[in-house]
């Protein structure tokens, strides 16, 4: 029986039915038509999906949506802000962060989780922290390189 | 993949969740990050799921001689937890950062991991190592058990349906000990094909192993004579030298902060 639950999406109040089983991914894609949450796995793994909640990255594949209920979910969409990209989305552009774009919102979303802990982080600290983004393209290098560019600069 | 039909209750307090768990095919839910891939691939079926992640029960304090960690704080937060810094019991940082990815760290907590009872796990070595105690409530009281005696095989605990941790009990460690966590991983899975928990003290020296059998146990006596688990990804053989690896691998650590902490 769907019921109704309330997220902060992108600093809005969303509110909308899902069912018991309904996965975050589902309802912000299927409900919200929040389409740059990309589901790249049945498994778990490859964190293409990954959002914000609570300013931490989660992979909303394996969050149910009653468990994000009055909670703040940030996805892709929400990160530019006056059409102006975020820093580490500019940063993508600049350092050539990413080829197909498939797996991006997730890396670009698990970096902003990284960089918000408030230091400048090193090239290692930032292949740990991608551990759960797989990127079939670039062979990581291009996106280490953007994500080093932003915590440099900050 | 979408998970089976069920549905969600988020209990208020643990009486609630107890209540709750009376439903015969309930199932606890915390991070989620264990039992939500398996709902996915519909091993698990729950017909109800109590979210109890909102619970009171997160976070490390010292009492009385003991430490205590709340079964619902996430590796994240136990990685960033000031009074697990020392020496002593640097294992629980060490093997929690090696946990999962960052997003599974995020979410994921101890206690629902140690009771999910993968004998692949990491966390549970270090815990026998450190001769942690798990706090359990029911609906008919509360009792503690040992980490050794509560996870009794391949995930399978002796917790009741209707029992959950609601504390993890660490005797507090005496001056000039040390701890450390060394695993070699399954490089898909990045659960331990071998994994190794050193506790040291000024009197005593406990290695706790993981991924090598049904569950995670304390080394007593030599490897040789331990009853490993071998599959096609590593054979027996092959994990019993890997113990004794990463076992080595440990206690070096431990012994060498043991000199540090005081």
């Amino acid at each position: 029986m769907p019921e109704a639950v309330t997220l902060l999406v992108n600093g809005e109040e969303r509110s909308l039915e899902v069912e018991g089983r309904t996965l975050l991914v589902h309802a912000l894609r299927d409900g919200l038509l929040l389409t740059g949450a990309h589901i790249g796995c049945d498994t778990s793994q490859c964190g293409a999906c990954t959002v914000l909640l609570d300013g931490r990255a989660v992979k909303s594949c394996t969050v149910l949506a009653h468990q994000a209920e009055g909670r703040e979910v940030t996805t892709i969409e929400g990160l530019a802000q006056d059409g102006e990209l975020h820093p580490i989305q500019r940063a993508f552009v600049e350092h050539h962060g990413l080829q197909c774009g498939f797996c991006t919102p997730g890396v670009i979303l698990t970096a902003a989780d990284l960089l918000s802990r408030g230091r400048s982080p090193s090239d290692e600290e930032i292949r740990h922290a991608l551990r759960g983004n797989l990127c079939r393209c670039t062979g990581y290098q291009g996106i280490v390189e953007s994500i080093r560019a932003v915590g440099a600069a900050s | 993949m979408i998970p089976a039909e069920t549905r969600y209750a988020r209990a208020s307090d643990l009486d609630h969740a107890l209540e709750l768990l009376a439903e015969p095919d309930a199932k606890a839910i915390a991070g989620g990050q264990s039992l939500i891939p398996v709902m996915k691939l519909r091993i698990a079926r729950p017909s109800l799921v109590v979210d109890i992640s909102r619970l009171d029960l997160r976070g490390a304090s010292e009492r009385e001689g003991e430490l205590h960690i709340g079964p619902l704080t996430t590796w994240d937060e136990l990685i960033g937890a000031e009074l697990l810094r020392r020496p002593a019991l640097a294992a629980l940082g060490e093997c929690a950062r090696g946990i999962g990815d960052l997003q599974v760290r995020n979410l994921g907590t101890i206690g629902g991991s140690v009771i999910h009872a993968d004998p692949a796990s990491d966390m549970p070595a270090v815990l026998l190592a450190l001769d942690a105690r798990l706090r359990l409530r029911s609906p008919d009281g509360e009792r503690e058990l040992g980490v050794a005696d509560a996870l009794v095989g391949p995930f399978t605990t002796a917790l009741g349906p209707q029992e959950l941790v609601t504390d993890i009990v660490i005797p507090v460690p005496a001056p000039g000990s040390g701890s450390a966590y060394a695993s070699v991983e399954h490089p898909a899975s990045g659960f331990a094909l071998a994994g190794a928990a050193a506790f040291v003290t000024p009197e005593d020296e406990t290695v706790a192993v993981t991924g090598v059998g049904a569950t995670p146990f304390v080394l007593a006596g030599d490897l040789a004579d331990a009853e490993i688990f071998g599959d096609s990804f590593a054979p027996a053989e092959y994990r019993r030298e890997l113990a004794r690896v990463v076992a080595d691998r440990a206690l070096s650590a431990a012994r060498e902060r043991a000199r540090e902490d005081r």
